[in-house]
């Protein structure tokens, strides 16, 4: 604080103390704790609310169990609470969309980071940074036109034949999947390309040779290098995944349900605050849990992320 | 188990820069071969084009008579030491050094077995469990070697691995690198711009000028009968003077100077090439009375004392400033500042030598 001072003047530091103050009090403490309080009380009548019956209690995260459903999975037929079976799916599709982004970044990012002539990576940026000057809702939207049974996707394949008729893509989880990964792909790849970038070339032509094969290198040198990287990078992509509203809202199917949909549809539809907060807090405190157990299993410490 | 190398006209291009010009060189199993030139000469261009990172643009490397043409670095009978040594950080010790044979799959008690006797062999016990991190410059050094040796190469190449280190610690590690390759019976091609790094450890030396190799030599030839201007002046001292040279006879050759009248020795294919006498400092002696031939009367203008030897800087009446450097035996008398002395050399230990060889 002194130091700070010393160096902005006592006008200026206050000003940058004040603001951060601000954002971090009325922007994020405070709509947070507002709905914490609310999902522990019951939704009532508003003549009712400060009433007797106005008291605290967890009936509300209790709900997520209500309304059973049949389910199969692996050819075993059971019973599954409606809304812990969207949480699950939810958990599983953003897991998979992680993958997914990764798979693809990760050669990417390589190749930026290390193949690539440096003079040619502005260019490549821009490439990558261009579909980011497009509203995400656009962008959804566009993919639920090529995505289309009657769209360009099916008409291309179509043309070249390798179908014999249009395939029905928004099917499932499919098309939300293609969704998030198109729109979160980039959260992936700089952590990564960041984390590669600082990797010393030496070491990849001194396992090179000494004899590695390529996957070798990869393996034992880049991606150790290359963990914290790809740590925060799936990180980002799983907890923006899974908190998405807007991509499984466009491009989901009939038979895809998010969770964040059951959140909303419980603030705007059944106007139900209280609950609907509960469900929300559900979703942040179990995906921190999933995420710390994931770091947990990969060795990650948080130190690593924060770099 | 070590093997020869020949560069047949190698020469490598970038774009229309050329790196490595016509380079011929055969190089004997178990040799200890530098090159030695300044930095942008070619030397690790040529490194790396034995190591197979780079191909060359023109003419053939043959490993232990085997064309190496279109092998990968992978496929090589060779292990590059990097000038930074380029161990994995994030292995211990004796992963680092056995991740050549965990590649070629060897089991980890083999593995664990091999790393000891390496880490023995670099005189580095109770290493093995370490970090990188947790060992010093020189210890860095001896696990490097031990990891480019564990893979049993043919050729060992060593891109300037001593340049980080301090002064006493470098020259420690010179020593031990000769042993080292002494008792391993490899072929070492050693790469540095340091002239006493060269001319102590090499068996043979190859100077090198902006993509050329110059000569190649053993160092004492190297340092006494350079073959060129650039050899003489990049491997030591020299007083050099310019002038004419006159008809060659017996190997010698008249010089006329504005500071007098020399001879010295002169190859005959420098005859008709632009060349310069070179004579060492401490070749050249300082007498109170004139010598026979090649001896200039002069002033004493400095006397710097280095330790082993003692650098006496003069001035001839032309204005030419002449070194000549006195051995430091305990008894040796220095010329005081102002003192009118002859400084002298012998012919044959001089040389009329052209400028380098840059090609066309």
């Amino acid at each position: 604080m002194g130091d700070l001072i010393r160096r902005y003047g006592t006008g200026l530091t206050t000003i940058i103390c004040l603001l951060v103050g601000f954002w971090l009090v009325m922007l994020v403490i405070m709509p947070n704790l507002t709905l914490f309080e609310q999902s522990f009380r019951p939704y009532l009548p508003v003549t009712e609310v400060g009433g007797p019956k106005d008291t605290y209690g967890i009936a509300n995260y209790l709900k997520v169990f209500e309304g059973q459903i049949t389910s199969t999975l692996f050819g075993i037929e059971f019973d599954i609470p409606v809304r812990v079976r969207t949480f699950l799916l939810t958990i599983w599709y953003s897991m998979m969309v992680t993958i997914a982004c990764f798979v693809l970044a990760y050669p990417l990012a390589f190749y930026l980071a290390k193949i690539v002539n440096p003079k040619s990576l502005p260019t490549l940026f821009l490439l990558l940074f261009v579909p980011l000057w497009v509203s995400e809702v656009l962008r959804a939207f566009a993919w639920w036109i090529i995505l289309a049974l009657k769209g360009p996707l099916n008409a291309l394949l179509l043309f070249i034949g390798a179908i014999d008729k249009p395939v029905r893509w928004i099917v499932d989880y499919d098309a939300v999947m293609v969704g998030l990964v198109y729109t979160y792909v980039l959260f992936m790849l700089f952590p990564i390309y960041n984390a590669i970038s600082s990797l010393d070339t030496n070491q990849i032509e001194a396992a090179d040779d000494l004899g590695a094969p390529w996957w070798k290198i990869h393996w034992r040198i880049v991606m150790p290098h290359a963990k914290p990287g790809i740590a925060s990078g799936s990180v980002m992509v799983f907890m923006l995944s899974a908190g998405s509203l807007l991509v499984p809202s466009i491009l989901g199917s009939t038979t895809s349900q998010w969770f964040t949909q059951t959140i909303n549809e419980t603030f705007n539809d059944a106007l139900d605050w209280n609950t609907a907060s509960a469900f929300a807090f559900l979703l942040l405190i179990l995906c921190t849990v999933f995420v710390s157990f994931a770091m947990w299993v990969f060795k990650v410490k948080l130190s690593d992320i924060a770099k | 188990m070590s093997a020869g190398i020949d560069l047949e006209n190698v020469c490598c291009d970038f774009g229309s820069f050329r790196a490595v010009d016509n380079a011929n060189v055969s190089i004997k199993p178990g040799e200890f071969f530098s090159f030695l030139g300044p930095s942008g000469c070619g030397k690790t261009t040529i490194l790396r084009m034995v190591s197979g990172f780079i191909e060359p643009t023109q003419g053939a490397i043959r490993i232990g008579g085997k064309d190496m043409k279109g092998q990968r670095p992978n496929q090589r009978p060779t292990a590059l030491i990097f000038q930074n040594l380029a161990l994995f950080p994030l292995m211990p010790i004796w992963e680092n050094i056995t991740f050549g044979l965990e590649v070629r799959g060897v089991d980890k008690t083999t593995r664990r077995k091999k790393a000891e006797e390496l880490l023995a062999l670099v005189d580095l016990p109770n290493a093995a469990d370490k970090m990188v991190s947790q060992l010093s410059g020189g210890q860095k050094q001896r696990v490097a070697i031990a990891r480019a040796l564990a893979v049993e190469p043919a050729v060992m190449l060593l891109d300037e691995p001593l340049s980080a280190l301090d002064l006493k610690l470098r020259q420690h590690m010179r020593a031990e690198l000769r042993a080292i390759q002494k008792r391993t019976g490899v072929t070492f091609i050693y790469i540095t711009h340091d002239q006493g790094e060269a001319l102590a450890m090499s068996d043979r030396v190859g100077v090198m000028s902006q993509g050329r190799i110059q000569q190649i030599a053993d160092p004492r030839d190297i340092y006494n009968n350079p073959v060129n201007g650039f050899v003489a002046s990049f491997v030591g001292e020299n007083n050099i003077f310019e002038g004419t040279a006159g008809p060659l006879a017996d190997g010698m050759a008249g010089f006329d100077t504005v500071h007098g009248a020399f001879r010295a020795r002169m190859a005959a294919d420098a005859v008709g090439k632009t060349v310069k006498l070179y004579v060492r400092p401490e070749h050249t002696t300082l007498s109170l009375t004139k010598g026979a031939e090649n001896s200039v009367p002069v002033t004493v203008s400095e006397v710097s004392f280095e330790g082993a030897f003692i650098a006496v800087h003069a001035v001839s009446e032309s204005g030419k400033t002449i070194v000549a450097e006195i051995r430091n035996d305990g008894a040796a008398t220095v010329p005081d500042v102002g003192a009118k002395l002859h400084a002298t050399f012998n012919a044959a230990r001089a040389g009329l030598l052209p400028d380098a060889n840059v090609g066309k």
